[in-house]
């Protein structure tokens, strides 16, 4: 127990970082969700919520964050994200297209509207915010793996 | 047409295999290979029809989403497109085939098929898409795919080689979207079919010459011309066999030489400053390329030279302009992706049961592997153009469109170069291959079934590609791609008369 509060950083860093992370991961789903209606979208939406996850590593040390999401959870969210969106477009067939959009469009400046674009926002977001935090732990192992042989 | 729906399918396929093997393959043993090899069958099979279709519709317009080009995203399918994509296809489908028992010896064979799919997508949409910031994208995913796979041992000399590949690679990308930006500002267009449109009606002017130089430099790197080939000769021999082949035979092709024919002669329009440009650059990387060849001791780095000096080759006959030079410039593309593929698999075969790739510690390995032998000496008589295989065709074509055009010295140069070439193989025959077999090499075995399978089937694409030439066959496959080219200015007009033609579609308000 000690020893898991000696990783990461000072006391103060830690508190902070509890009390914001909940808010920038809403902030982020909040930015990809309203993607059609308002600057972001899945992209920016994906790195606020990886940026949440890249927060909680800088403050408790990678053991914590890895605890919260492993890297073989990491991956599938992922590959999960790039599937999503290609299967949004293959169903594009249906209506006799590649990326149709085949939704109802419904109400303009409602939340659930524009069809697929919502979907494939989060589809992004998924796919962006998992590879970036992936590529992020990729470089924290690194960097640990290049110390160890030091 | 409900026939035209198979256009999307081809960059669908390769990235729904890529991911399913990155999300399933790492669990399930088998499953990727099974999974690979499965998505580059159906890519050829398609690639097959596809071709079909081109040949009896002429170019079809595909609108992405049911947006109408030239606002929304277009992907064109015509002669030169079918005859880019049975040719990466089908060297994509045999490499994958050699994978199987090849890459056993690395660990993970999941991440190689993933990067390799995703790389294949984004050849297929580079030939495809009729978009220009489009094809700047599915560049950028083919060549990001190909720095990760060029690192794939992760020893040190292939990281070091990876670097130096991305790094050059991304200058040459830069490049490219510069000119993109350029071209954007000036014609406030995407669509390649409407670019050229404006472009002839508004002339090209000081920004159109400075696109071409942003764009030679830019592709150029990506198809490694002469100034620009640094980084080929470490960054092909470094990568697993099977991906030096897709590089070599394939990639180099669809990134550069595919990109600077559709831009040069399809959107900014030919010129003879262009044509005289391009012979010039294709010139000096055959015959430096050679020179350089000749001289290496490794056998796949001596294949990476030999490439640039090929590449040389349909560059010359492309920018020759003449509608025989362009004919013999993309068969010679097309030959070159099958022996150069045939030739780094036999390196890969050589170096999979020597475990070297120093042609001085090899010798007499025919007693031992008579398939690679002799496919090696099929591969290595097309590619120095002895005449009954396809090698020699192409190389002849070129020559005689060098010839009519009054251009005696780039012909004199090129037959200097096939003589040399031919030199430098007989080198790579007599010490690999001929010779009396080292004490050291008398337990090795001839590779396993897979390889010696995918080995044959291109040295037998080597042995009948003359059959390319037949008046039946050339009027399918080689003379509509060479059409498109030749008839430059006509590719704007063709696609936007299928734009306008289309019967559904919505168009942007």
């Amino acid at each position: 127990m000690i020893r898991e509060q000696d990783k990461g950083m000072s006391v103060i860093v830690k508190t902070v970082t509890r009390f914001t992370m909940g808010l920038i991961l809403l902030y982020g789903i909040y930015i990809l969700s309203h993607g059609h209606l308002s600057p972001g979208g899945g992209f920016a939406g994906g790195v606020i919520v990886a940026l949440s996850f890249v927060l909680l590593m800088l403050a408790y040390g990678k053991e914590t964050a890895l605890k919260k999401f492993p890297k073989g959870v990491v991956s599938f969210f992922e590959n999960a994200g790039a599937i999503m969106f290609l299967s949004i477009a293959l169903l594009g067939f249906t209506g006799g297209y590649f990326f149709l959009n085949f939704l109802d469009k419904g109400e303009p400046y409602k939340l659930f509207s524009a069809g697929i674009i919502p979907l494939c926002n989060i589809a992004i977001s998924l796919k962006v915010g998992a590879g970036l935090f992936a590529i992020f732990v990729a470089l924290v192992l690194v960097k640990l793996e290049s110390e160890k042989k030091v | 047409m409900p026939q035209a729906n198979i256009i999307p399918l081809f960059i669908a396929i390769s990235l729904g295999g890529a991911f399913l093997i990155s999300i399933i393959g790492r669990r399930i043993k088998g499953f990727p290979d099974l999974m690979g090899n499965l998505t580059t069958f159906m890519l050829l099979c398609l690639s097959v029809s596809a071709l079909k279709l081109s040949n009896s519709y002429g170019t079809i317009i595909y609108s992405v989403g049911s947006w109408k080009p030239p606002a929304g995203i277009a992907m064109v399918l015509d002669g030169f497109t079918s005859f880019m994509l049975v040719t990466i296809n089908l060297v994509a489908f045999i490499v994958s085939i050699y994978a199987i028992n090849y890459m056993e010896k690395y660990t993970s064979k999941w991440k190689f098929y993933t990067l390799f799919l995703l790389m294949l997508a984004g050849m297929n949409g580079v030939i495809l898409t009729g978009d220009i910031f489009n094809l700047f994208v599915f560049l950028e995913i083919a060549s990001v795919a190909s720095y990760a796979l060029v690192a794939f041992g992760t020893e040190r000399h292939e990281l070091e080689a990876a670097f130096k590949y991305a790094v050059m690679g991304t200058i040459g990308s830069l490049f490219i979207l510069i000119g993109i930006v350029f071209l954007y500002s000036y014609t406030s267009t995407l669509n390649m079919a409407d670019m050229a449109a404006i472009l002839a009606h508004k002339g090209i002017g000081n920004v159109g010459l400075l696109v071409s130089v942003l764009f030679i430099m830019g592709f150029g790197l990506k198809a490694a011309l002469v100034p620009f080939h640094a980084w080929l000769p470490d960054a092909h021999p470094s990568a697993p066999a099977p991906i030096s082949a897709m590089l070599s035979g394939v990639l180099v092709k669809s990134l550069g030489v595919y990109t600077i024919c559709r831009i040069f002669f399809n959107v900014i329009g030919f010129s003879l400053e262009i044509s005289s440009l391009l012979m010039f650059l294709g010139a000096a990387s055959m015959v430096i390329g050679v020179f350089l060849a000749i001289g290496q001791w490794d056998f796949k780095r001596l294949l990476a030279y030999h490439s640039i000096s090929q590449i040389g080759y349909v560059i010359l006959g492309i920018g020759l302009g003449t509608p025989l030079g362009i004919l013999g410039g993309l068969f010679h593309l097309f030959n070159h992706s099958i022996f150069k593929s045939l030739l780094f698999l036999n390196s890969g075969a050589v170096e999979y049961s020597t475990g070297t790739r120093n042609l001085q510690k090899m010798g007499g390995l025919r007693e031992k592997m008579p398939v690679t032998s002799a496919t090696s000496l099929t591969a290595s008589m097309a590619i120095a153009g002895i005449p009954p295989f396809n090698g020699f065709w192409s190389k002849l074509l070129i020559i005689i469109a060098a010839v009519e055009a009054g251009r005696f010295g780039y012909a004199f140069l090129a037959v200097l170069a096939s003589i040399i070439t031919l030199a430098s193989f007989t080198k790579v025959l007599k010490y690999a291959f001929f010779g009396k077999l080292r004490e050291k090499w008398n337990n090795i075995k001839e590779v396993p079934l897979f390889m010696a399978l995918a080995m044959a089937a291109l040295a037998f694409i080597c042995i009948v590609g003359g059959v390319m030439l037949f008046p039946g066959i050339v009027t399918s496959f080689l003379k509509p791609a060479a059409d498109v080219l030749s008839e430059g200015a006509k590719y704007s007009v063709t696609v936007l008369q299928g734009v306008a033609n289309s019967p559904t579609g919505h168009s942007v308000e």
